[in-house]
């Protein structure tokens, strides 16, 4: 296998306070290049070294990380406005408390690396390229949406993003499979295949356990513990709720998901690991939803107010971040007060626009259904109601 | 209304609000008592538990959150761990275990959170429950119900909404039932529970929260309907309307508009699809001398398919007029765009438009 170079992301992204628009500050801000801070602990599961408890953060980092989990936070706030406003029909699984994960595991990939999740996947869609106004349209079921609006919330993807998957653990497999076809072109890429404590127990998840430790698969199992399936706390359906172990054999590391350093660290040894032909790994962050399971599911009967209110309050990913990088000097509060301010009017603008998009026209229901189509028409609701296939979507693998 | 999740949780505020409109109802004058259909499936699980120690529930949610739909709600708190189950989110391995239990005489009921999951649990299903006594040459009978919601509900999008009426009716073994209204989902499902082989339950997530008016004989613990019969829900005498589940009240619907023009369409409710009534049908069909199939899940290989072709194959085929029809889901995935949704499953003007164009009224 190639030798990973997993390090050199971060250098090429562009410098969030360039992208931001952002004027970098002398004078009374005195904010430094880069600073040190140390993680908490991380538990391994058969591995002979873990990921360094010792950071290394630049401002441009800092400012980006914040950026970025900060806009997941306020485009889910918006998707669950939309969604009380019944604009957002259906699903809303909302990621607000878990930002941390994905913003981490993303700044530990590289371009050719892909990612595939569950139904929880707005945020994960806008961290691999969707802007939120996408994401939000999609939402809204409009034909400015990143899937045009055919599939709402669970079904977004984008150019190495496999999608949000309706169906508890289904995407596991995929993940593999994804993972599979990188080792099968021989680039050094990985899938980061993420699931839940809930999915955890799934059957189809031990299967590829297996076959991606028999076949050295570069497989990232990354299981976002945030507490509950659905209305069932772990320890009510799991077993074992050591995530991170259950691999068996598949090596594993636990990670606190509400730290966004901590989550990058872990997820810069496990792309390491399986970029360099070891096989699969799995990492368990250990995290926390601040919604309900979904929008239908006010999350209170199964846990007590307190306990969100507490999580919110003392782990919360995106506060504990700032406080920090503000202390070390590498931003200014005044600057992120600016980048939040930024982050609404962007956010409010795309949700307005969001609204007001129109949906595609009735011609494209029977649209990429096939990418070639043998069927001549599709039937519609009856014989006498003929519609026409057409082709819209890129088609990557045609 | 229900709205759901990839998986769902009820909120509790909507349902209050479905059940304080009952009692809104219930303080009107009101000839028979109307209950939803959630309601009247709880009555059946209730009775059916208190009647035979054998019964258990199991599913995902089922027990201490009261069910994803609120179907199980207070059976937990009645009957405690032992017979109300809360299991992991493991469809194969619970529809598994359930399918052992009923091998070894117990009377499982296989709650599924929706009929889309139960995909990843058809294996058993099919190979184990339908198979099974056919396989031990009648030794083993499997006594198990399989159910949940099924077919379209809103705003869910590809994965969340499809009928899985043809996929089940295909298979020999398996007795598939799917309800419309509240009297249809209790007297089934209690028949279903007493079945001593697999049924599956197919019910729609939309009209839980529908009220229907019960009969006092359908209120009464006894109450059963036979499974492999149907319904005439409205006499008529120009056309034959055959649906289950949702589109019965299509065809109710479009009936009603129809006999606006002087067109009286007899509307049959199969509430079983294995066995799927072909007698009630074909004395309609003798009478009407015109049938159209009305059903929200695919056209291809569908139910209206069979009973198309069990026409076609019997001496009916004289008996039509002009070509029976199908007005089915439209043959695509389930779009999320609302307007597209619409356009994909029947509404009563296509049925309408279909009965206009076979007896050639404008």
């Amino acid at each position: 296998m190639l030798p990973a170079c997993v390090r050199s992301i971060c250098k090429k992204s562009i410098p969030a306070n360039k992208a931001l628009g952002l004027i970098a500050r002398n004078g009374s801000g005195h904010t430094v290049g880069e600073t040190q801070f140390e993680t908490q602990p991380f538990k391994l599961h058969k591995l002979d070294e873990g990921p360094s408890t010792h950071v290394t953060l630049t401002r441009d980092e800092a400012l980006n990380m914040y950026t970025q989990m900060h806009t997941i936070r306020r485009m889910e706030t918006s998707a669950g406005n939309l969604y009380k406003e019944k604009i957002v029909r259906g699903f809303c699984h909302l990621y607000s408390g878990q930002e941390a994960v994905a913003v981490g595991i993303k700044h530990a990939l590289r371009p050719h690396d892909a990612v595939i999740t569950a139904y929880r996947a707005h945020g994960w869609t806008h961290i691999m390229g969707v802007p939120p106004f996408e994401v939000l349209s999609e939402l809204t079921g409009r034909r400015t949406g990143c899937a045009r609006g055919k599939g709402g919330s669970m079904h977004m993807y984008c150019k190495n993003f496999y999608g949000g998957n309706g169906i508890v653990g289904a995407q596991v497999p995929l993940g593999v499979g994804i993972a599979l076809a990188a080792q099968y072109k021989g680039t050094d890429g990985v899938c980061v295949t993420l699931y839940g404590d809930g999915a955890a127990n799934q059957g189809q998840v031990f299967e590829v356990y297996n076959m991606a430790k028999l076949w050295d698969v570069p497989c990232i199992f990354v299981c976002e513990n945030n507490g509950y399936g659905m209305g069932t706390s772990s320890v009510r359906s799991s077993a074992s709720t050591d995530y991170y172990t259950r691999g068996d054999y598949v090596p594993g590391i636990w990670v606190d998901g509400m730290d966004v350093l901590a989550v990058r660290q872990a997820a810069r040894l496990a792309v390491n690991y399986c970029a360099s032909g070891k096989g699969p790994i799995v990492i368990e962050v250990q995290t926390y939803r601040y919604s309900g399971h979904s929008m239908s599911d006010p999350g209170t009967s199964y846990r007590t107010r307190e306990e969100v209110q507490e999580v919110r309050q003392t782990r919360d990913p995106i506060t504990s971040f700032k406080e920090k990088i503000i202390s070390h000097n590498l931003v200014t509060a005044d600057e992120i007060k600016e980048i939040d301010a930024k982050i609404r009017t962007e956010v409010d603008e795309a949700t307005k626009k969001a609204k007001a998009e129109k949906e595609i026209g009735i011609d494209e229901l029977p649209a990429d259904i096939y990418a070639n189509n043998l069927e001549g028409d599709i039937r519609g609701v009856s014989i006498f109601q003929p519609l026409k296939h057409k082709r819209i979507g890129p088609a990557v693998n045609v | 209304m229900v709205s759901k999740s990839g998986r769902t949780l009820l909120n509790l505020a909507s349902l209050n609000r479905v059940i304080s409109k009952r009692a809104f109802s219930n303080s009107k004058t009101l000839a028979a008592k109307q209950m939803t259909v959630r309601d009247a499936l709880n009555s059946a699980l209730d009775e059916e538990m208190t009647r035979d120690e054998k019964v258990f529930i199991l599913g995902e949610e089922v027990a201490q959150y009261d069910g994803a739909y609120k179907v199980t709600r207070g059976l937990w708190k009645k009957y405690g761990d032992k017979r109300v189950i809360d299991t992991p989110i493991t469809e194969m391995g619970f529809a598994g275990i359930a399918t052992g239990a009923a091998m070894a005489g117990l009377r499982p009921v296989c709650e599924f959170m929706t009929f889309n999951f139960a995909m990843q649990a058809i294996d058993q299903i099919i190979n184990s429950a339908a198979k099974t006594f056919y396989m031990s040459a009648g030794r083993v009978n499997v006594p198990i119900v399989f159910r949940g919601p099924n077919g379209a509900a809103a705003g869910v999008a590809a994965q969340h909404s499809q009928c899985y009426g043809a996929w089940y009716a295909h298979c020999p073994g398996l007795k598939v039932v799917s309800p419309y209204n509240s009297e249809d989902a209790k007297g089934l499902l209690k028949s279903a529970i007493r079945d001593p082989d697999p049924v599956v339950c197919l019910e729609n997530e939309i009209l839980y929260g529908v009220q229907y008016p019960m009969s006092d004989e359908a209120l009464s613990s006894d109450f059963l309907l036979p499974i492999g019969k149907a319904k005439i829900e409205r006499p008529g005498k120009h056309i034959t309307l055959v649906a289950h589940s949702k589109a019965v009240e299509t065809c109710l619907d479009a009936a009603k508009e129809l006999a606006g023009k002087g067109i009286e369409a007899e509307v049959i409710n199969l509430r079983s699809l294995r066995p799927i009534d072909i007698d009630t049908i074909t004395k309609s069909v003798v009478k009407t001398n015109h049938l159209v199939s009305v059903e929200q899940g695919w056209p291809t290989c569908g139910i209206g398919a069979e009973i198309l072709a069990r026409l076609m194959e019997s001496e009916v085929f004289y008996h039509l007029d002009q070509p029976a029809v199908r007005i089915t889901g439209a043959d695509v995935p389930m779009p999320y765009t609302q307007s597209l949704e619409v356009a994909a499953l029947p509404r009563p003007a296509d049925v309408v438009d279909a009965v206009k164009r076979l007896l050639k009224v404008k």
